[in-house]
């Protein structure tokens, strides 16, 4: 389960000053305040281009172009599965059908109750064991409806 | 004495529940009150025996945690998942294995596992020949990049080399995007290492002092073992100011197209991934302007065996203008999953039915897609086809890093043309007009494809729209989308006239 801080601008500070002096740093920057906050906000944006020199939409604009960064804070879970072809092949798309139906929201939507978010990803390099998902930060291969019904039970209840 | 139990820390180990396996090990040998030490090695590569155990050479698998209280009654000797040494597995001793030879054998971050099983050999030679010799053995070596586009990485450095400049740089790209493909993941989990060796030799013969590693954020074990390797490595005084040399190992952010070497460029420098026109080149003008050497992790990984062993013994093996070993990965659809190390040569037949043993499923053999997203799919007639650069590039598919992706039967050709376009849409960096707009129609055409609607005009549309992005498109997503879909198109025609109905779903 994912537990999240709070927005905190003072932690949020102290995470952007940390980093700030590496080369090419907004990227280590979005994936350390993603990592303690869950998403990235506004505020955060602004801070990050005050400490960086930028514009604010430059950073907009780099939020934007990586799929992994939100600005949203997801479920209490999150379910990836992934779409690509190896996974495919093993029977990807029905698994995704099921865990769409069962969760009612489509890619990127979160449950009613707010507990399960499902994304997709495009490999997870478990393409040998497909096919993959990654749940709540755990790798799992060769999943089946059984596994998948079960997981979602799990982090509903 | 304790019983060295090897249990893999491998990704795909864990994900078929490796660590249960640990555990439950730990716990069955403490009630027991037998001396055991638990060791986390990389895998072997033969995934469908995953988890895999070894105890004295010997292995087990696949190993649950369910397993284990019989595998101690067994003493680990007799038992029905015993599969005899590991060295001796017909899997195994088909391999040639150079880059892949210590993974699975090794703790990975055990600096001293490392240099007891040869590891530092490469430098050694390197430091002794010099840069200019060691650019020359990479490059008689006929190393070529195995990134994708198979370029050859001793005229790369020799550019790099040449460049003028106080800074350059060493870019290890394991972005490793492509659908079937985990050489690069398996390395950093299980002989993270050799990857630092390669870049450190590659430093040494182009005058770079500071490399980066760009590891794909889906690879979060990955990201944690190698980070670990660097700072075993920089306290053993291999990395760091004072050895010359530094790797800072980056994070990616779900982006395929940052696979692409100058979309990572500006990747690293902290922008948007929009690929860069060509010229400049990244060897003159790279990460922050500099003169940057960009090489796929199998490539970099591959030289401190190839400065070990001499460019005349990797040269010798492999067919034409494809030399050395490839690590061939085993994806989908397959009873035999896993990575293959072997020398260029074998048949696309050879491998799917011979190593890969065919379908998991049981069924048939279908369609085979090679090279990942990009590569094109083959059918069965065309299974005589050799693993070589050029055999593959004169088919309109490619070799790339080296992932087979099998299919069975039950695959529709119609719906894999789609799903390509759909993927170039999705991650399309957004530079050119047929990739950013043209996939994303294409889509919508195989839609009305799949519904059987005017299916001629509409395949008609469909092959003017990969001429376009063909010849329309800076970077190879747009430019060799069209692989996949004209391929499943040729050779599966009969996938594209068959009105059905479409998964609401969509
Ligand atoms: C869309 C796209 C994605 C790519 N993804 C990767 C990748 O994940 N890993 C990689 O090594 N090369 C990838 N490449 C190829 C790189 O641009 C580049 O050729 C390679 O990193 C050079 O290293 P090499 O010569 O050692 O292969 C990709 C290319 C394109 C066009
Ligand atoms: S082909 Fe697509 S991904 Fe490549 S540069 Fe053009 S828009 Fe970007
Ligand atoms: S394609 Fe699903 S894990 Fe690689």
């Amino acid at each position: 389960m994912s537990s999240y801080s709070a927005w905190d601008e003072k932690h949020a500070g102290e995470i952007i000053d940390g980093l700030k002096s590496v080369d090419g740093a907004t990227l280590p920057i979005l994936h350390a305040l993603q990592d303690a906050f869950g998403h990235i906000t506004e505020r955060a944006i602004e801070m990050i281009a005050d400490a960086l020199n930028l514009s604010r939409a430059d950073v907009h604009g780099v939020v934007s172009f990586y799929h992994d960064f939100r600005r949203e804070l997801p479920g209490r879970y999150v379910l990836k599965l992934c779409r690509a072809e190896a996974c495919q092949s093993m029977g990807a798309d029905a698994l995704a059908a099921t865990a769409k139906s069962q969760l009612g929201v489509d890619w990127h939507g979160t449950s009613a109750d707010g507990r399960v978010t499902l994304e997709p990803v495009f490999c997870l390099g478990l393409c040998s064991c497909a096919p993959a998902a990654m749940i709540d930060g755990k790798l799992v291969g060769r999943l089946d409806d059984t596994a998948l019904a079960a997981a979602i039970k799990q982090a509903r209840a | 004495m304790s019983i060295r139990i090897c249990i893999p820390l491998d990704s795909a180990a864990v994900a078929l529940g490796a660590d249960d396996v640990a555990a439950a090990l730990a716990r069955e040998a403490a009630k027991r009150k037998v001396a055991v030490s638990i060791v986390r090695t990389g895998s072997h590569g033969m995934h469908w025996l995953e988890p895999l155990i070894e105890v004295g050479g010997v292995g087990f698998g696949p190993v649950t945690a369910a397993d284990v209280p019989s595998l101690f009654d067994a003493a680990f000797k007799n038992h029905p998942l015993n599969i005899g040494r590991i060295a001796d597995h017909p899997f195994m001793k088909a391999q040639t294995r150079l880059t892949f030879a210590r993974c699975g054998n090794v703790d990975p971050t055990s600096f001293h596992e490392y240099q007891a099983a040869g590891g530092l050999n490469g430098i050694g030679a390197a430091i002794m020949v010099g840069p200019a010799q060691t650019r020359d053995t990479v490059l008689t070596s006929g190393l070529r990049g195995r990134g994708g586009a198979g370029f050859p990485t001793g005229i790369k450095w020799k550019t790099v080399a040449e460049a003028k400049g106080d800074t350059k740089y060493i870019v290890c790209n394991a972005d490793e995007g492509d659908s079937g493909t985990y050489a690069d993941r398996m390395l950093l989990e299980g002989d993270p290492f050799v990857l630092i060796e390669g870049m450190i030799i590659a430093g040494l013969a182009v005058g770079a002092a500071k490399g980066y590693v760009y590891i794909r954020s889906e690879y979060p074990d990955a990201i944690r073992t190698f980070s670990k390797a660097v700072a075993v490595a920089e306290s053993s005084g291999l990395l760091g100011a004072a050895a010359g040399f530094e790797i800072d190992v980056r994070a990616g952010a779900g982006a395929y197209v940052c696979g692409e070497e100058t979309s990572m460029l500006e990747s690293l420098e902290g922008k948007r991934g929009q690929v860069r026109a060509k010229p400049p080149l990244p060897a003159h003008k790279g990460l922050f302007g500099r003169p940057t050497v960009i090489n796929n992790l199998v490539s970099l990984a591959t030289v401190p065996a190839i400065l070990a062993d001499g460019a005349e013994a990797y040269a010798a093996l492999g067919m034409g203008r494809s030399r050395g070993t490839m690590p061939i990965q085993l994806a989908g659809n397959v009873k035999q999953g896993g990575l293959f190390e072997t020398a260029f040569g074998l048949t696309l037949g050879e491998i799917v039915d011979e190593i890969g043993g065919g379908t998991a499923s049981g069924r048939p053999v279908r369609a085979v897609q090679v090279g990942g997203p990009l590569g094109a799919y083959f059918p069965r007639s065309l299974f005589d086809t050799a693993f070589d650069y050029e055999a593959f590039a004169a088919l309109d598919g490619l070799v790339g890093h080296g992932g087979v992706v099998v299919f069975d039967d039950t695959v529709d050709m119609a719906r894999q043309a789609r799903f390509a376009l759909e993927f170039c849409a999705l991650e399309s960096c957004g530079k050119c007009t047929p990739c950013r707009i043209g996939s994303i129609r294409g889509a919508e055409t195989m839609d009305k494809i799949i519904r059987g609607e005017r299916v001629a005009a509409n395949l008609a549309l469909i092959t003017d729209l990969c001429q376009t992005l063909k010849f329309g498109s800076l970077c190879a997503l747009g430019g060799l989308t069209p692989y996949p879909v004209m391929s499943a198109l040729k050779y599966f025609p009969e996938d594209f006239d068959r009105p059905r109905l479409v998964a609401a779903a969509d």
